[in-house]
């Protein structure tokens, strides 16, 4: 009986964590899908989720309010978005290039500016989230607990990816921007403005991700640190391709990701004579694994990474 | 620059000075410039045929791993016979570990660019395994390895400095490579490859395995940057040993891609940067993140005034079917150095 209890508690701390560590990736994986249906590879992600975990962090420090926060990581994700359309979409400067490019230059800026406001030590903990527990949901045993006592960004996470997979399949705008992904021209000769579309993928990829690095200060770490994305970004490209481009897909994957970082994490403590790297490496590998078999059968949209000129032939 | 409070100029003379006037400076600016420059090349081979590698990074730790386990295991040798053996070590590691995207490019048509990138977080975090576990030096208060043997050391360039032969190595590397893609035949191939797929199959070259030859070469350079890490600098093998070389190796290689003869120079400016970022701190104060920043700052512009030009090279080198137009725009290009630092 004891044991059962200690279990089922054990359980409901594994899920809740699991679910925890995914919620960033799975937004930045959401923003990954977005822009790449459009035709656009966003490989500045990294940078939008430090920007977004930037401005989440000082919004929250100066007006002392996490929803505040929330709000400011939310424009600068935007602001950087709007930036990386620029470089992208209107300048046509190489999609790979420009990502990296924006990336260094947010790892940097926010190392920066991180000091200047919240001094040399860096920033003291910031108010978070609180968990808002859903009324009868939380009371289904085990999955209640762990899935319906989590804070307002992961419920949003919910709410976005449905909205995302119903924009995308169900509505005229979704058709539009997946025939720019997957032949611009065709789209443009059918009326649909190209440009358009890529920016508004590309800024809202940006802003999905920021709200990502949001999670990430408010929800699970409570303070900005210099790099805390780690990689996240750079991951949530490869999470796509595992869920074949698809909003569902993107969330289930970034779930199997958030399953391999708790694993990691519980072992650290349980098991330390287990490297709990491999746990780590497990979603870059599973993803590495995935390409290689999807290969041929699953594809990237057609137009990916190919930058639109309406006058070249 | 202003908002930090410190004036501007004062600052960027810092940077120069540091960089480049000051013996140690300099010192510390090859330092850094040797894995960058490697790291560059190692990009930049694989560029010639059309292929991104985004993954020089994973290749300086596996390259560095093979090195250290190379050198941990070799018994007592003529002196240099060893350091050749763990640097050939170093390559092999970087070359394994691009060869395997390379594969899965030239045979199964995996996207490189996913595949390179994420096999960096693996390499990392193996390195993190390895020399935490298996490698770990007894009694060491962090994840580091043993130390090397002093016969297996390369020396050292200028006196009471870090500054070891590996930039000798790396620059005469870069020498090599120039001349081999710009006067072989198999040179020519590479291009071909990258300008065109199927018109360089049409005249004869086995495409598929110079796609393979390309991505390895990279990353035995990569491998190699890595390795001197460990001969020239550290001894051992350290937890996250690399600040992002194989990053800057990207931006370096994008700096200088329209004339390979650019490539030392643009990652002398890179190492240069680095190594000033400390002293500019010391100086006026400013802290050295902020040349973090300036630094994407420059690569966006490059990327942006270059927009229409890397475009150009992109689909040159990435077998477009207006080869021919993007070329002859691709020679009366040359890609500038930065001005805006």
């Amino acid at each position: 009986m004891m044991d059962d209890l200690i279990n089922q508690t054990a359980l409901v701390a594994f899920i809740a964590a699991a679910f925890r560590s995914a919620v960033p990736v799975a937004f930045a994986a959401l923003g990954a899908m977005w822009s790449e249906r459009a035709g656009v590879y966003n490989v500045g992600l990294e940078g939008s989720i430090l920007m977004g975990a930037f401005g989440a962090a000082v919004g929250t420090y100066w007006s002392g309010s996490p929803a505040v926060g929330a709000v400011t990581g939310l424009a600068a994700g935007v602001m950087l978005g709007a930036l990386q359309a620029l470089l992208t979409v209107w300048m046509r400067s190489d999609q790979l290039v420009s990502g990296i490019a924006v990336n260094l230059f947010c790892a940097g800026l926010t190392a920066f500016l991180s000091r200047l406001v919240f001094g040399e030590k860096g920033s003291t903990t910031l108010p978070g989230l609180v968990p808002i527990p859903l009324p009868v949901l939380v009371d289904v045993p085990v999955l209640g607990p762990s899935l319906f006592r989590q804070d307002a960004l992961a419920y949003l996470l919910m709410v976005v990816a449905c909205i995302s997979s119903w924009l995308l399949y169900r509505t005229h705008a979704g058709l539009a921007l997946r025939a720019t992904g997957e032949s611009p021209r065709a789209a443009d000769s059918a009326g649909v403005s190209v440009r358009k579309l890529r920016t508004l993928a590309v800024v809202a990829s940006s802003a999905l991700a920021s709200l990502g690095g949001a999670h990430l200060v408010l929800a699970q770490i409570h303070l900005f640190a210099e790099n805390m994305s780690g990689g996240r970004g750079f991951l949530a490209l490869a999470i796509v391709i595992l869920g074949r481009w698809s909003p569902g897909g993107a969330v289930l994957a970034a779930a199997f990701f958030g399953v391999c970082e708790a694993a990691q994490l519980s072992l650290q403590f349980t098991h330390p004579a287990v490297p709990y790297q491999l746990f780590l490496m497990l979603p870059y590998l599973a993803s590495i694994a995935a390409l290689v078999g999807l290969a041929g059968r699953s594809r990237a949209p057609e137009a990916v990474g190919k930058p639109y000129d309406r006058e070249s032939r | 620059m202003g908002l930090s409070g410190a004036s501007p100029w004062p600052a960027y003379q810092a940077l120069f000075t540091t960089a480049f006037a000051d013996y140690w400076g300099f010192a510390s600016t090859l330092v850094k410039t040797c894995p960058i420059l490697l790291a560059a090349l190692a990009v930049a081979v694989p560029l010639r045929a059309g292929l991104f590698n985004i993954g020089a990074e994973g290749q300086i730790y596996c390259g560095a791993l093979f090195a250290t386990l190379a050198g941990l295991a070799l018994p007592e040798l003529p002196a240099g016979v060893g350091s050749c053996l763990v640097m050939l070590a170093a390559m092999a590691g970087g070359a394994l570990w691009a060869g395997l995207p390379g594969y899965l490019k030239a045979y199964r048509g995996v996207n490189e660019v996913i595949v390179t990138l994420l096999l960096n977080f693996v390499a990392i975090q193996m390195v993190s395994w390895a020399v935490s576990g298996p490698l770990m030096a007894q009694g060491a208060p962090y994840p580091y390895s043993d130390e090397l043997a002093e016969s297996l050391r390369l020396p050292i360039v200028l006196p009471q400095t870090d500054a070891h032969a590996g930039i000798v190595i790396a620059l005469g590397l870069a020498v090599l490579v120039h001349l081999h893609l710009r006067y072989t035949a198999h040179g020519h191939a590479l291009d071909l490859v990258g300008r065109n797929l199927q018109a360089a199959a049409y005249a004869g070259v086995r495409v598929r395995r110079e796609l393979l030859l390309a991505m390895l070469g990279g990353g035995a350079l990569a491998g190699l940057a890595g390795g001197l890490e460990v001969l020239g600098l550290k001894y051992r093998l350290f937890h996250l040993f690399s600040p992002g070389y194989g990053f800057d190796g990207i931006v370096v290689a994008f700096m200088a891609a329209a004339n390979m003869a650019w490539l030392p120079v643009a990652a002398l400016l890179m190492g240069g940067l680095k190594a000033a970022a400390g002293g500019m701190q010391r100086a006026v104060g400013v802290p050295g993140t902020l040349v973090d920043a300036l630094q994407g700052l420059v690569v966006i512009f490059i990327a942006a005034s270059h927009g229409f030009s890397l475009r150009a090279m992109r689909e040159h080198w990435a077998g477009a079917r207006r080869a021919q137009g993007s070329a002859q725009k691709l020679q009366t290009t040359r890609t500038a150095t930065p001005k805006g630092t």
